[in-house]
């Protein structure tokens, strides 16, 4: 089995970063990543679309290019197209790449899968040509491709930041559905955030850009429902007391991202509810250390602070990292924390106002929406399961399949957690999340038949 | 089911285009793409009809996380969002067949 320093799981921002800085401190570095090309979710295929679609997507993905050259650093391994399965506590890590089976042993993990769409559950967001407003930008910086007749739902900057890259590319939306209701609450958060006024001037900038190019915004929105024979015909709403209806071929979701939680939850790491913002997060210290002492998380899986903050956060593992494992004394290791701590705490002083402005849709589900997409399972299915007796997520499973689907719960565990606290009037955090356990995601029975043996022996037939 | 353009290219595609196989149609899509990607540009928007009640689905996440752009190759199902379009690639719809 090959061995490593440190494996990185994830080449976003914050795994790229880290890469960057633990080569650079003499450690060997194996970078695991899902994607053909590194990036993440936020510079996705940056290195192929900047040249060609770089003004439409704008200055802060451009920003990504900065990151890439990790993947090519000295002592770093990058292995792109590869999907982990299985991560022990004591860092030794299953996964396949094309079609093939392996595992490799790591003295440090770091984490650093970033984050997922929060669950946006609606009547009719199952049917076809409905998409998260993030799948829609993957779209565009992947493929070059966009939607002519989309309708966004929902709240948050990257909505407004995907209605602006749909105008610059010739295709604006028919309309944004914004479901935030006024200002108010949020204002105490906002002389704080003002230290953040880049972030805000961009809002503002999208905001004024959507204005110019006519985009009709309908604000506080409720009572939204897709429709539609097979796939999407239209989508309804209220707004100021009228109910509308837009013909569209596309709808696209996005309330906020949440941390994805997948590979430390099947850790059996300590997690936490983060009110603020509204999910679980695991527990960190300011380095990025876990409730286990080996493995660290850095950028939005470990609670969503951006781009930008990952970036920062994973060179703060790799300082830690590199101190553990006596490739930096601790003076040197404070002395670079310092601008980079400085950095970070920038981007994190616009988060709490950007959290309370753009709350999610909380409007009640209907009994019959699906709230499990893979098992097709209803709001009301989660709500008699409370009835039962069900305190958990893990045990409502038993009663209608909720998150036992291929999606391994990404797509519904919060949606279940919250219906099961109200139902229970418990807390989010009593009430719990799925048990995850491995493999984190599918891997063929031919895949694990061939894998090597870990003396080195392959298994014959 | 098939549509007029539902996800247009907002500059050609540079790479080449070859020949693939959905569901027993033709298409010929850019080498490289996403498959998943690839057949929305065709004009696909449901890749597969669910187990539990035969609802069509099409891609929603594009990001390897929802598992709805379930497509079956070689016997294997995968993620069509997470396949690359390649010369003679042969997917059909994941889940149950009609007349099983």
């Amino acid at each position: 089995m090959k061995k490593y320093d440190l494996a990185i799981i994830g080449a976003g921002p914050a795994g790229l970063a880290a890469a960057a800085e633990a080569s650079a401190a003499g450690l060997t570095v194996v970078m695991l990543d899902e994607q053909a090309r590194s990036g993440g979710q936020i510079y996705r295929d940056v290195e192929r679309a900047a040249p060609t679609r770089g003004t439409i997507l704008g200055e802060d993905y451009l920003h990504g290019l900065s990151l890439i050259g990790a993947t090519r650093a000295e002592r770093v391994t990058y292995m792109p197209r590869t999907t982990v399965w299985d991560i022990t506590p004591d860092g030794e890590l299953s996964y396949t790449r094309d079609g093939r089976a392996d595992c490799l042993q790591a003295k440090r993990l770091l984490i650093a899968t970033g984050a997922l769409e929060r669950p946006m559950p609606l009547p009719g967001w199952t049917l076809p040509g409905v998409m998260t407003a993030g799948a829609a930008q993957i779209l565009l910086k992947q493929s070059g491709l966009i939607s002519r007749r989309a309708v966004l739902v929902g709240s948050g900057p990257l909505l407004y930041l995907v209605a602006v890259q749909m105008v610059r590319a010739g295709a604006p939306p028919l309309a944004l559905l914004e479901t935030q209701g006024l200002i108010v609450g949020p204002a105490r958060h906002l002389p704080r955030a003002l230290m953040g006024w880049r972030v805000l001037a961009k809002g503002m900038g999208l905001l004024a850009e959507l204005r110019q190019a006519g985009v009709s915004r309908h604000k506080r929105v409720r009572e939204i429902s897709i429709e539609g024979e097979g796939q999407v015909g239209k989508v309804r709403f209220e707004a100021k007391q009228t109910m509308h209806e837009i013909s569209c071929d596309t709808v696209l979701l996005h309330h906020g991202v949440v941390p994805n939680i997948q590979a430390s939850r099947a850790l059996r790491l300590e997690h936490d509810w983060d009110a603020g913002q509204d999910c679980f997060r695991p527990r960190i210290d300011d380095w990025g250390r876990s409730s286990a002492r080996n493995i660290f998380i850095a950028g939005d899986g470990a609670g969503i602070g951006g781009a930008i903050a990952a970036e920062h956060a994973g060179r703060l593992a790799a300082f830690e990292i590199a101190r553990d494992l006596g490739r930096m004394v601790v003076a040197e290791r404070d002395r670079r924390a310092v601008p980079t701590r400085r950095a970070l705490a920038k981007e994190h002083v616009v988060r709490p106002f950007l959290d309370a402005a753009f709350p999610r849709y909380s409007e009640a589900l209907a009994d019959d929406t699906i709230v499990c997409r893979c098992e097709e399972v209803t709001a009301g299915e989660i709500r008699r399961a409370a009835a039962l007796g069900c305190t958990g997520p893990n045990q409502s499973k038993a009663f209608n399949r909720a998150g036992m689907g291929p999606c391994q719960g990404r797509y519904c565990g919060l949606t279940v957690n919250r219906l099961l606290a109200e139902a229970n009037g418990a807390s989010p955090e009593a009430t719990g999340y799925y048990r995850l356990r491995p493999p984190i995601k599918p891997v063929t029975l031919g895949e694990l038949a061939q894998m090597k043996q870990p003396d080195g022996l392959e298994k014959t037939a | 089911m098939k549509n007029a353009s539902l996800f247009e290219p907002i500059i050609e595609a540079d790479a080449p285009k070859v020949r693939v196989t959905f569901d027993g149609h033709n298409y010929k899509l850019p080498q490289g793409m996403s498959l998943a990607a690839g057949l929305l540009s065709a004009g696909l928007r449901s890749l597969r009809k669910t187990p539990v009640s035969g609802a069509p689905r099409g891609p929603f996440c594009m990001m390897g996380a929802c598992f709805d752009c379930l497509v079956e190759i070689d016997g294997v199902t995968r993620q069509a969002c997470m396949v690359e379009v390649r010369e003679g690639l042969v997917a059909s719809p994941a889940g149950p067949k009609e007349g099983v």
